[in-house]
């Protein structure tokens, strides 16, 4: 049987790691090859980076980093952050990155993803929903780093990159991002009613039973995390870490 | 030393990765010369049958391919796609595959159950179904990384050596002879990819 993936979701700015709170107030976290080796030595499922800062800065992925990052690592890997074309995809995936994740390009260029697919094959892009609520409690879509609204509905933009061809999605509520306290749920639930594809439900991840929400109600396929592989605890220093393999095996 | 094809189709970085990791030397190819050589050989591959099996013909790569395989019984492992081009034929293609391993490639098909997935994507347990060198010391607990929407299917059982279970059992590794597949992605399988290359390598 398929196992549920835990995904330590890893955020880069400039050549170093950092961590967000609502994809805000970016924090230094350490060495992104450091935390590779840390990670390979804990066995852990899949590992995903996103560059914040390309897509804001309208620049193109740090190949250089990357392949770096790609030579060190013995699991499956993903990469977001500013690719807007199929020449700057075919460069990740001749890194040795197995997986793209798109946001801000599928929004100007949705053709982007299926141009990707067909090459490729749709497991290889990762299509991204950022949601967070607007001032009415609203949820929206959001890209850019959280700084463009869209006006259709989370479950409307899940069929459309679905349709373009991605091989997954991953949810992520900017509202829960970076906070400890849990997934929302029933925002991953809404996706996984209306698409068929592995869902990768982000953002709020901060204990166990967060995990197990997600999984066992929301029903996703893959949990991606952040703080709580990077923190020791809430509010706590910097330490790499990884859930116990029994402790997961339990979810 | 391990030959690895190049013919256009993969992730030829991680692989070679993997096994400097485990201080094997490798030599990445499309050169017919070069392959005719070759001591060992690894076929990878990630996208569609057809297309890679386009690329082998243009490259003009099946004859040297077949030929040390067949005649000259060099070790060769196909990973992922280039396992399943070890077979005859796929559902996801026209053209004739390499035929080294008596096989075929099928989609997989879940037609009631939608919590099964295709492609079967992520980490999965396999079974010892025949013994082999190739997975010589595995234990149950040994899980690898699979990405892919089409299944093979041997013929005959002695040809099956790892069984894993997505929506009903299917063969996760093959053998015939000196010529082995395994549908995961052992380079991206931490230590357990390990083993099965290390496994290879001693071959």
């Amino acid at each position: 049987m398929l196992l549920t993936r835990y995904i330590p979701c890893l955020l880069l700015k400039g050549a170093g790691l950092v961590k967000t709170i609502k994809f805000k107030n970016p924090k230094y976290v350490g060495d992104p090859i450091n935390t590779v080796r840390i990670f390979n030595e804990k066995e852990v499922d899949e590992l995903i980076f996103l560059d914040i800062e390309a897509t804001p800065q309208g620049r193109e992925p740090n190949y250089k980093l990357l392949s770096e990052i790609a030579d060190e690592c013995f699991m499956p890997l993903a990469y977001g952050g500013g690719i807007k074309t199929l020449e700057q995809a075919k460069k990740i995936f001749q890194i040795g990155i197995e997986k793209v994740v798109i946001n801000s390009a599928a929004h100007n260029n949705l053709k982007l993803i299926g141009d990707i697919a067909t090459i490729y094959g749709t497991q290889a892009v990762i299509g991204v929903i950022d949601v967070k609520k607007s001032l009415f409690g609203k949820q929206e879509v959001v890209s850019n780093s959280a700084n463009t609204k869209h006006k259709f509905t989370p479950e409307a933009w899940a069929k459309e990159l679905v349709k373009a061809g991605v091989g997954e999605i991953m949810v992520t509520s900017v509202d829960m991002e970076g906070t400890w306290e849990g997934i929302d749920v029933a925002l991953i639930k809404r996706i996984t009613d209306t698409v068929n594809v592995p869902v990768i439900a982000h953002g709020g991840a901060g204990n166990a039973e967060h995990l197990k929400n997600a999984v066992r109600s929301g029903g996703a396929s893959a949990v991606a995390m952040g703080s709580m592989v990077v923190y020791q605890k809430k509010d706590f220093g910097v330490l790499i870490n990884f859930p116990d393999k029994k402790v997961l095996e339990k979810i | 030393m391990i030959t690895i094809i190049n013919y256009g189709m993969g992730n030829l970085g991680s692989v070679q990765n993997m096994l400097k990791r485990i201080g094997v030397a490798t030599k990445i190819t499309s050169e017919i010369k070069e392959i005719e050589q070759a001591e060992k050989i690894l076929l990878p591959g990630v996208g569609a049958f057809d297309a890679a099996i386009q690329k082998i013909d243009e490259l003009n790569l099946r004859s040297v391919l077949v030929h040390k395989a067949v005649e000259q019984k060099v070790p060769f492992l196909g990973i992922c796609l280039g396992m399943q081009l070890l077979t005859r034929s796929s559902e996801e293609g026209v053209l004739k595959g390499l035929d080294l391993i008596p096989a075929q490639t099928i989609k997989f098909k879940f037609d009631n159950d939608p919590s099964l997935k295709i492609p079967h994507m992520g980490w999965n347990f396999v079974k010892q179904n025949n013994p082999s060198k190739l997975t010589k010391g595995f234990n149950e607990d040994y899980r690898f990384y699979f990405v892919h929407s089409y299944k093979v299917v041997c013929d005959k059982n002695e040809n099956s050596i790892l069984k894993t279970n997505h929506g009903g059992e299917f063969d996760s590794a093959i053998q015939k002879g000196n010529i082995f597949g395994a549908q995961f992605h052992p380079e991206k399988s931490h230590k357990y990819g390990m083993h099965l290359l290390t496994n290879f390598s001693k071959i």
